[in-house]
């Protein structure tokens, strides 16, 4: 054994550099246990546009589609809804869809690229539970709003264009998917003209 | 000859000493009521959840196509298939009854002041990782119930600023609940979780046998000690305690029993109504409630009229338990020989939890969410009260030596 004196420096430096370096490998194998968590390659690829036929949809009827294992809704909107919108801006918290919460094109009074079909991703913004489309006893909810959209969990609100009302818990209009029009009576859900 | 193995086994590995030291002779307050059943009946409940769990994994199906089904086969199919998960159903009700009455034990004699706060920290750590334990558990069964609870709890996470929408994705593993949810959620309930709750079990009973048990009239039994160093108001753990925790297993397991043989579904709300449908993506249930355990939290959730308040009020409902040892700044711990306030505070904190227990679990209507605001004040109450008042509290004279 060698009686040379002890460098406390050089000792010290040794130490921290040897944390460091296995603090830094310890980090690095975390990295793949964190991005395994990560959506699949194939839940990705699930993310594929679908395609709805929407000529068969009645006025003032809604049918579910399936997106990204998400509902989406296509509503078919009575002249007599449109012209209701503008009167209840009052009682929402974003009327003008200032909020990112669609596409450009959908940015409008009506929330869609054609006036009479309403597409939206069919999830509260709250919690994500799907509101229930009350076609006829909305009011019930909102004086004066003869249909809307219920949210059986925590009772939050939205108007026939996806718009939230005041004083529920959801803060955000409902999200419109992007989307694009292929003819008259086929819409594709998923992707819009800017990305095809 | 056993002599002769014992002390073989001695000789490699501190064996007897361990014994005496944790059960044998190990020093407890003579006084115990029936509140200080609940501690070992949670030991009981675990070992329940530990065995029936394995042995439901060895017929359940971990994925979105075969998880449903898969239940019903263990519920009609496997020999005592029924049997094993009615007890593992019940068992997570029970464990958080048993829990809750410990921890209120813990309250309202003084368990978690000095020098118990490390014992409380490790408790408080054990309800967390249990209530996400039963969170994950609760959407195995993949029913409709399962799907939308897990749904909106793992959405509460997208209220985080910034990173909420990128942390829920990360969680869930897809862009809804799904199959990979549910997966992942199998493998953290059976494996990783109950490793963590073993681990914290053990460090929380090391806790409690390094500074002793507390007793009902909170004072520390060491203070009076005999000239051999054993105190004047102990009793070994064993036989007197042992015996007697067989008494409190033996009420417990009638009201189990009773339970799991004749109500397993607890009236809806052990196992709720909608869970016995499978789980639909596209249609959430006309009232969703979480299970009873986390209705008080829900209810305050529900209270508040923003969704990250919402969040982080529900939080905070559980995050301010941790630091209830130092919110009480009385040295006084038993409320035997403390204040008319503080009596009437733990009182009206009881009633709020659970009248916002009650809240949580049915449909909110207008009038019940003011209600649930009232209440949710009153719970936050009970902390910022205690504050105030214990720091010079009126308390009655701590006798030197336990009273029967």
């Amino acid at each position: 054994m060698s009686n040379a004196p002890v460098d406390t420096g050089r000792r010290r430096f040794l130490t921290a550099a040897t944390a460091v370096v296995g603090g830094a490998g310890a980090a690095a194998v975390a990295v793949p246990f964190i991005k395994s968590w990560n959506p699949s390659a194939k839940a990705k690829a699930a993310g594929a546009p679908v395609e709805v036929n929407i000529s068969k949809v009645e006025p003032g009827q809604l049918i579910r589609v399936e997106w990204r294992g998400k509902p989406v809704w296509v509503v078919r909107r009575t002249q007599e809804i449109l012209d209701g919108l503008p009167a209840i801006d009052g009682q929402l918290r974003d009327p003008d869809s200032v909020e990112p919460q669609q596409p450009a094109y959908a940015q409008n009074t009506v929330r869609s690229i054609k006036a009479e079909f309403f597409i939206a991703v069919g999830l509260c913004t709250h919690l994500g539970c799907s509101p229930t489309y009350l076609p006829d006893t909305f009011g019930e909810q909102v004086e004066g709003v003869a249909s809307g959209f219920f949210c059986p969990c925590h009772g939050s609100k939205f108007d026939m264009a996806g718009r939230v009302f005041q004083g529920v818990p959801a803060p955000l209009n409902l999200v419109i998917p992007p989307h694009q029009y292929l003819d008259d009576s086929t819409v594709l859900i998923g992707v819009d003209k800017g990305a095809a | 000859m056993v002599k002769n193995i014992v002390s073989w086994i001695d000789e490699r590995i501190p064996m007897t000493a361990t014994y005496n030291r944790h059960v044998g002779q190990y020093a407890t307050p003579s006084n115990f009521n029936f509140w200080y059943f609940f501690g070992s009946l949670a030991m009981l409940v675990l070992v329940n959840q530990l065995l029936t769990g394995i042995w439901l994994t060895m017929n359940y199906v971990p994925t979105a196509e075969g998880a449903f089904a898969s239940i019903e086969y263990i519920m009609r199919d496997v020999e005592y298939g029924w049997l094993l998960r009615y007890m593992h159903s019940t068992g997570a009700s029970a464990f958080f009854v048993v829990i809750y009455l410990h921890m209120f034990r813990g309250l309202i004699y003084g368990s978690y002041q000095k020098p118990r706060e490390l014992l409380w920290l490790f408790g408080m750590l054990i309800f967390l990782v249990l209530m996400a334990e039963a969170f994950m558990g609760y959407l195995l069964p993949w029913g409709q119930m399962s799907y939308w609870g897990a749904q909106v709890i793992i959405s509460l996470f997208g209220a985080i600023p910034v990173i909420g929408d990128d942390l829920t994705l990360w969680i869930r593993g897809d862009f809804v609940v799904s199959g990979a949810t549910l997966n992942r959620f199998f493998a953290l309930h059976v494996i990783a979780l109950p490793l963590v709750l073993v681990v914290l079990v053990f460090l929380h009973l090391i806790a409690l046998h390094e500074v002793g048990s507390n007793n009902p009239d909170g004072i520390e039994i060491k203070k009076n000690k005999d000239e051999n160093g054993w105190p004047k108001d102990g009793i070994p753990f064993h036989p007197y305690y042992t015996v007697k925790d067989i008494m409190g297993v033996a009420g417990f397991l009638i009201v189990f029993c009773y339970v799991l043989f004749f109500m397993p579904e607890g009236g809806g709300y052990f196992l709720e109504k909608p869970n016995f449908e499978a789980a639909n993506p596209m249609k959430t249930p006309e009232h969703i409630a979480p299970v009873w355990y986390f209705t008080p939290f829900y209810a305050i959730l529900r209270a508040i009229p923003d969704k990250l308040m919402g969040v982080i009020g529900m939080g905070l409902a559980i995050g301010v338990l941790f630091i209830l040892p130092w919110l009480d700044r009385c040295n006084v711990k038993s409320i035997r020989y403390r204040s008319l306030t503080h009596k009437l505070n733990i009182s009206q904190f009881a009633v709020s939890f659970l009248v916002l227990g009650y809240l949580g679990a049915v449909p909110a209507t207008p009038a019940l969410t003011i209600a649930a605001r009232i209440f949710t004040i009153t719970y936050f109450g009970f902390f910022l009260f205690l504050w105030i008042y214990s720091k010079n509290e009126k308390t009655k004279p701590v006798p030197e030596r336990l009273t029967h």
